[in-house]
């Protein structure tokens, strides 16, 4: 490997590992969470870590403890989880057109750690960017991934001495990194209407409720009303 | 159930993965159209905002507006304005902690 592979190498490698840090931020206190909850639900340490690298979503697994608690049956945890998990169909679509370069076997190691945070960044990083150097994704992705892992393992062991988080905020990482990368999202006047939209419909049809598909149908109609603006907005011109 | 956790896991990890690859391995070798661009286009916005929205707006399962008892909705504002100011997320995410952290510290509440 000449000086050269190793020196771009590097450079977006650091640039991976900033973007990834937010994501970092968010994940460890809640994987702690996720860890400490497995613990008291009875699940042991090698189930504990491998549900968090090989499922690898937040609030499916947390979701999932609950209902092991509650004696549901395997159908139930499944059936669950591919609901709650299923609004990832509409980001990994939108994120294929920037991933054509890609091999086949990057893209499933993409969409294996295609998470709502790391959509979030990625979906903002990718406008106005062609080829985005698989590295520097596969850094971000990763890197966040060790973090859900190391989170919920340390969980596990030391559930105990991480009680008092909330009074520090951490609880809000998440969230608040949503707000940030909607508020990073919003370039023109039709994405705040849409982003309104979704907002209070989602609330409407969790209230209502609709079990887990609150976030898919309020996703599908903020997309669709977008896209009639848009049409809307060309047949005028 | 007990027993069956490690099956349960890899199941919950099949059903994960299908939603998260299917797309991306049918969609990103074809040419979309205009329309289907433009309508993928709003994802990232209607998904934010649809995770945010019960988050932000309501509090153990009912709507709750009031600021004295809601940090999470309270808060969105200042680490929304900060966002928009800075573009910089690192600083949103930081903004939205320290809120969250100054009110439950003076205000008293602990939710």
């Amino acid at each position: 490997m000449g000086k050269n592979f190793r020196e771009s190498f590097y450079i977006a490698f650091k640039d991976g590992a900033t973007r990834s840090l937010p994501i970092v931020l968010g994940y460890i206190p809640i994987g702690l969470a996720f860890g400490i909850l497995a613990a008291n639900v009875g699940l042991n340490s090698l189930e504990t870590t491998f549900m968090s690298i090989i499922v690898y979503a937040g609030s499916a697994q947390l979701i999932s403890l609950g209902l092991i608690e509650s004696q549901a049956g395997l159908f139930t945890i499944v059936m669950t989880t591919f609901l709650v998990n299923l609004r990832h169909t509409l980001m990994s679509a939108a994120l294929s057109p920037h991933l054509k370069h890609l091999s086949r076997l990057q893209q499933a190691y993409f969409a294996f750690e295609l998470t709502d945070e790391s959509f979030a960044v990625h979906s903002r990083d990718f406008k106005g960017e062609t080829n985005p150097v698989a590295i520097r994704l596969f850094t971000t992705n990763t890197l966040a991934h060790l973090s859900w892992v190391s989170g919920s393992a340390l969980g596990f062991y030391t559930g105990a001495l991480f009680t008092n988080l909330e009074s520090w905020g951490i609880d809000y990482a998440l969230p608040a990194m949503f707000i940030a990368l909607l508020a990073m999202q919003l370039d023109n006047k039709r994405k705040y209407l849409v982003g309104a939209f979704a907002m209070l419909l989602s609330t409407f049809l969790f209230i209502l409720p609709v079990g887990h598909w609150y976030i898919i149908i309020a996703t599908l109609a903020g997309a669709t009303a977008g896209a009639l603006l848009d049409l809307r907005q060309e047949r005028k011109v | 159930m007990q027993n069956n956790i490690i099956i349960a896991i890899v199941l919950m990890a099949f059903v994960t993965y299908l939603p998260r690859f299917l797309p991306l391995l049918y969609l990103s070798k074809r040419r979309l159209s205009p329309l289907a661009k433009s309508w993928l286009s709003y994802v990232p916005v209607a998904v934010l905002s649809a995770l945010l929205g019960p988050a932000l707006f309501l509090k153990e399962g009912y709507l709750n507006l009031v600021p004295a008892s809601n940090p999470y909705f309270l808060a969105a504002f200042p680490t929304f304005i900060v966002a928009l100011w800075t573009r910089n997320m690192f600083i949103g995410v930081l903004t939205g902690i320290g809120s969250v952290a100054l009110l439950r510290l003076f205000l008293g509440f602990y939710c």
